[in-house]
This record gives C-alpha cells, structure tokens and sequence, in this order.
C-alpha cells in the first residue's frame, strides 16, 4: 500500500534547530513585501479610524438599525478564527495525532493574534474610542456593576478568558524552543530568549511537569473555545430578531469558527512553507491532512445552514420565513449565495488528492473559503437588521469606505503581528518534530527489527542479524 | 570527603537509559537512582522505566483553581448583584443562576489554567540559574546524565559513563 510519510524520520536533529533558527534570521524577500503590504493596510485603516475618530461614525454608515453591521461581523469573523489553534494544537494533541507537530504552532500563534485583533473590534465600534474601558465590566463610580445578564458581559468575561488561556498555552508550548534559541542566540534576541526560556534546561523533573501541564491547558481549553463561541452567538441567539433567535447558532457558530481556523491555517501554511523555505516540515501529506480534516468541518457547516434553513421553512415564522426569503432574494442575495457558493461548493476542491497537493490552488481556495465565511458573518448581521419587526425601520445598508478600510485593516493588523512574531519565534516546534522524528525512527527500527526476526524464522534461524539502525539524536 | 557533580553526555539514548539501569542495580555502592537527573531535548515518558516512577502535583493545584474560580466566581457576581437590591427587578431573581453559571464557568477555566501555569513555574524549578554544568549539546541531540557522587566514587561513575559510550564527561567539584 502507498503510504507517504508526513515527515522525513532520518532528518538531523541539528538540522532541525539549524532550519527553524535559519528561517528567524532569513526569509525569503516576499517575507518583506508582505510586512510592507500589511503595514499599508494598516495605514488605510488608520487613515479611515482618524476620519471616524473626528466626524464621528457618520461616515461608517452606522445608523439606526444599523448599528452593528460590518464591525460586528468582523468581530465574530476573528474570534472564529481564533478557534484554529485549539483545534490543531489542543485537540490533535489529545488524540495524539502527530502529524500536527510541525504547524501546531503558527496555529496557535494565529489564535492570539486574531483574538488582539477581534478585541479591537468592539472599541471601534464604539466611536468614542477614548471610552474603551466602557466594554469591560467594571463597577461604576456609583458602585454599580454591569448587567451580568447580558450576553455582552459575557463577551468580555470569555474573551479576556480565551485570550490569557491561549498566550499562556502558546508561551508554555515554546519554552523549550526558546532554550533552544537562548543557547544559539547573540546580541538582543539571546537578552529576549533567557528571559522567556525561564532558565528551562531540559531535565526531567521539567519535562514531566511540561507535558502534564500542556495535557492540563489542552483539556481547558477545548471547552473554552466551545463556550467562547457559543457565547458570541448568544450575543445574537439571545435577542428575540428573526434570524437570530435560533437555538442551533452555537453549534453553527462554533462549527464556522473551526472551519474558518482550518482555512487559515491552510492559507499560512502555504506563505509559510513558501517564506521560510519549511518543505521539509510542512509537508504534502501534512497539507493533505489539514485539507481532509477542513473538508469534514465544511460538510458540517453546510449540514448546519440547511438544518437552520429548513427549520426556519417549515417552522412557519412568518418573520424568520421573511426574511430567509429576503436573504436569498434580496439586496443581500450576492452576498448569501456567495457565502454558499464559497462555504459549501468551493470546499469540494478539497476532495481532490491532485488539488489537495497544488500550493498555488489551495492558496486560493482557503481564501475564497474565508470570503465565504467573512461574507457568512456579514449575512448573520446585515439582513436582520435590515428587515426587523418593524417595517418602518426597514432599511439596506452599504458599509461605507471608512467602514471597509478599517475592516482591511484589520487583515493587516493581524498579518503584521503574525508576520513579527514568525520573525522573532520559532514558527515550527523544534522539540515536537525531533519528538515526532525519534518516534517513527523508533518505530521503524522495531519494525524492522520484526521483519528480520520473521525472516530468520523463515530461514530456520541459519542467519544472523547485524547491523541495527541506531537511535542517535544526530 | 569532597563532593562532585558529574554530567555524561551522551548520543545515543538507549546507551544513556542503559547507564542509568546500571546506577539502578547499584553497580557503584552510595549511588542511587534518586540522585540522578536526565537531562534531555526531547519528552522521554518511557525514563519512567528506568528512573522510576517521580510524582507530578501540578494537577492538585489545577483542581484548587477551578475550585476557587467557580467559588469566588459565584461570590463575586451575588455580591455585586446584590448591590443591585435597591433596584427594581421586575420579578426576575437577584441572583440569577442560569446566566451566573456562564460566568463561573469562565472564571472556573480562567483561575485553573492561571493557577496550572504558577504551579509549572514553580513545581519545575523554573525561574532559577541553570546548573553550571549545563550544556548546549542536551537542546540539541543528545542526552545529559547528572549525578552528585562522593570524591570516592567519581572514578567508578565516570568508568560507567565510558562504557556506555558518553561523548562528553563534565565534572565539578561542590564546595
């Protein structure tokens, strides 16, 4: 049977420290384009957040009823993403599904960055950024606390939740690699390695106090990315708008926030392997992996929009009918079935090996997935808001160009956080790919070691066997 | 009699698992396997063999955080609820449950992995300078032995290293 391996067992150790410290010091020049394209970006939506910081949100469009839209989809968009990590790191290392070993770490990394990036969201859709500390629940100079029945509080209390548990979950999983780097190091980045590597050393009492510690925050963290999005969802599902009253939002929020992980992560491992040369770690079988497992979160995001259609159809809600209607018919209806078109026909691709294994192809696609899930966020907001209860506040709202720039932005925002922190840490798991490599070395040494055995039973046990591989490091 | 601390290095794991075996059947009198430290690059679950089994307690400290989280949690929002006595409530509890779970199941979550992460920092001796015989080497590929010994028995410790083919011996003397 055909069985490639997702990562060359026979592979140095030193070669591994000596490929992940090279790609911090040595990208490729389209490294540089892209932290030059993402620090544009960033420059439109400043430019845009200063016009809104002085007109006022005018010129975002935001009005009565609009008075989410766009940000909030974006918003919901990031904190969907971030659900990537989890699922790669947490959840595959429960399972003990190796294969993660060498791309779990970007993912993790894309976790926090899109929850600083989501964070953002709900600051600026205040308007008055100068309020910011209004979004956290404090207790009020009147001693009043918020109201801790709103689904926002929860936002905020899940959020920050999400967001120290993932840094820590990323910190902790890049100590040994940051020893790694400490020893290697010179100049400022050797200061910044042996403050962050703690005075790791690598012994046993370390190691065993890491991996139960790293089980420990993988099981926390599944439920809480569970809750996170089932809270933003609540954010909706809470109210009485049609469309949004719906009890199947937290598991269609959730399954769209893993299948928008996926494709992120699809997206950078393409530009990774690409920027830092990784053909070594990040390999085919590995993107075929990735591109299987976001193929089954695809087909269950899909299941969940016919359940949530058909329920609402047969449901006989005049208002949820309505405006089911509204979104396929409607001035929103390019929007909607390009969200279906990208969410559930474009993944189809997926099911393809030749496709699953073309980089340029699946660049493209786990964009256009991601379109389809920006767009399924837009489609949750926009058209409720549109077509509410009342007819008289019946109104089709366009997200101004400030409103889209700052929504632009954000992409560069989070690219160039992710793009520094490429830069400055080791984006692949040194420690878990020499862990991975001395495994299946071992394996096949036992395997090995299994068929001479049979052979020599074969033969009568007339030869002997010589020359067994070792288990060097080296 | 002077103290020393001894660190062999080695390449080939198997050969370092085998010499701490050997510390194990006392081939050298007043060593014992509890004095050995295995310095290594990777996660070795299987030195549990030979180094036998040495208990983890971060797991107690997880369950006295998610403990306290839910706890103080539960406290945090009556009490702050209650403040809010003075206002109508339109019949709706003070202290309403079903949405205050939601916030102590956060809070459950967020004091255990706080609570998971001070426990790693301390209970691994993290935090403090590194032993001075450490080596670059054991980040990269191979496999550190060390063992505080008696002047008497440096030798044997030593000769125990080379048979089982050390790269490298370090030794200093603790004063």
């Amino acid at each position: 049977m055909y069985n490639e391996k997702d990562i060359n067992e026979q592979i140095a150790w030193a070669k591994i420290n000596a490929d992940v410290l090279r790609s911090m010091e040595n990208p490729r020049k389209s490294y540089w384009v892209a932290v030059v394209m993402c620090i544009l970006m960033i420059a439109c939506a400043v430019f845009a957040e200063y016009i809104q910081y002085t007109v006022g949100m005018g010129p975002s469009n935001l009005n009565n009823p609009h008075m989410w839209d766009m940000y909030i989809a974006t918003f919901v968009f990031w904190i969907g993403m971030s659900h990537s990590g989890t699922l790669l790191s947490a959840i595959l290392h429960l399972i003990h599904a190796d294969w993660r070993k060498p791309i779990y770490r970007f993912a993790e990394a894309m976790t926090t960055f899109s929850l600083m990036t989501a964070g953002l969201f709900p600051i600026i859709h205040l308007g008055r950024v100068w309020n910011m500390y209004w979004v956290l629940p404090y207790v009020s100079d009147r001693g009043h606390w918020p109201n801790f029945r709103s689904p926002l509080v929860w936002d905020a209390f899940a959020i920050s939740t999400y967001l120290s548990a993932s840094m820590l979950f990323l910190f902790v999983g890049m100590i040994p690699d940051l020893a790694i780097c400490r020893d290697n190091a010179r100049g400022w980045r050797k200061k910044l390695y042996t403050a962050l590597s703690l005075g790791w050393s690598g012994n046993d009492r370390q190691w065993r106090n890491f991996r139960k510690i790293y089980l420990l925050m993988a099981c926390f963290l599944i439920p809480l990315a569970v809750s996170v999005h089932s809270i933003v969802s609540a954010d909706f599902a809470m109210s009485i708008m049609p469309g949004w009253h719906v009890t199947t939002f937290p598991p269609y929020f959730v399954a769209g926030a893993l299948y928008s992980g996926c494709a992120a992560i699809i997206t950078l491992f393409v530009l990774l392997r690409y920027f830092f040369r990784f053909e070594e770690y990040m390999t085919l079988p590995i993107m075929e992996k990735t591109c299987k497992l976001t193929f089954a979160i695809a087909m269950v995001w899909s299941y969940l929009n016919l359940i949530e259609f058909s329920s609402v159809w047969y449901g006989h809600d005049i208002y949820n009918k309505e405006l089911l209607i509204d979104k396929a018919t409607g001035a929103y209806a390019w929007v909607f079935w390009t969200m279906l078109f990208c969410g559930s026909v474009v993944p189809f691709t997926l099911a393809f090996k030749k496709l699953r294994r073309h980089m340029p192809t699946m660049f493209v696609v786990s964009l256009l997935l991601n379109v389809g899930m920006f767009f399924e966020r837009w489609m949750i907001v926009a058209p409720t808001l549109s077509m509410s209860h009342s007819p008289h506040q019946w109104d089709v709202m366009w997200g101004s160009i400030v409103q889209w720039a700052i929504v632009f932005g954000s992409f560069g925002w989070f690219g160039l956080l992710f793009l520094i922190f490429v830069k400055v840490f080791p984006s692949v798991s040194m420690y878990e790919v020499k862990e991975m490599v001395f495994h299946r070395r071992r394996h096949l040494v036992n395997e090995d070691a299994a068929a001479k055995f049979h052979r020599r039973s074969d033969d009568g046990g007339n030869k002997t066997t010589t020359g067994e591989p070792g288990l060097e490091g080296a | 009699m002077s103290k020393h601390c001894v660190m062999g290095l080695f390449s080939d794991f198997d050969e370092a698992f085998a010499a701490i075996s050997d510390i194990r059947k006392t081939k050298i009198p007043g060593v014992s396997v509890d004095d050995v430290t295995l310095k290594s690059p990777i996660e070795h679950p299987e030195i549990e063999e030979v180094l036998g089994e040495r208990p983890v307690h971060i797991q107690k400290v997880t369950l006295f955080g998610a403990i306290f989280g839910v706890t103080f949690g539960f406290f945090f929002l009556a009490a702050a609820q209650a403040s809010f006595l003075v206002q109508p409530q339109g019949g709706k509890a003070v202290v309403p449950l079903p949405s205050n779970f939601v916030l102590m199941y956060e809070m459950l979550i967020f004091f255990a992995v706080w609570g998971t992460f001070f426990a790693f920092l301390f209970m691994s001796g993290l935090l403090r300078k590194r032993h001075s015989l450490y080596s670059e080497n054991v980040s990269l590929d191979q496999v550190g032995i060390l063992i505080d010994v008696d002047g008497s028995t440096l030798e044997q410790v030593k000769e125990l290293f080379k048979q089982h083919k050390a790269v490298e011996i370090r030794e200093e003397e603790i004063r």
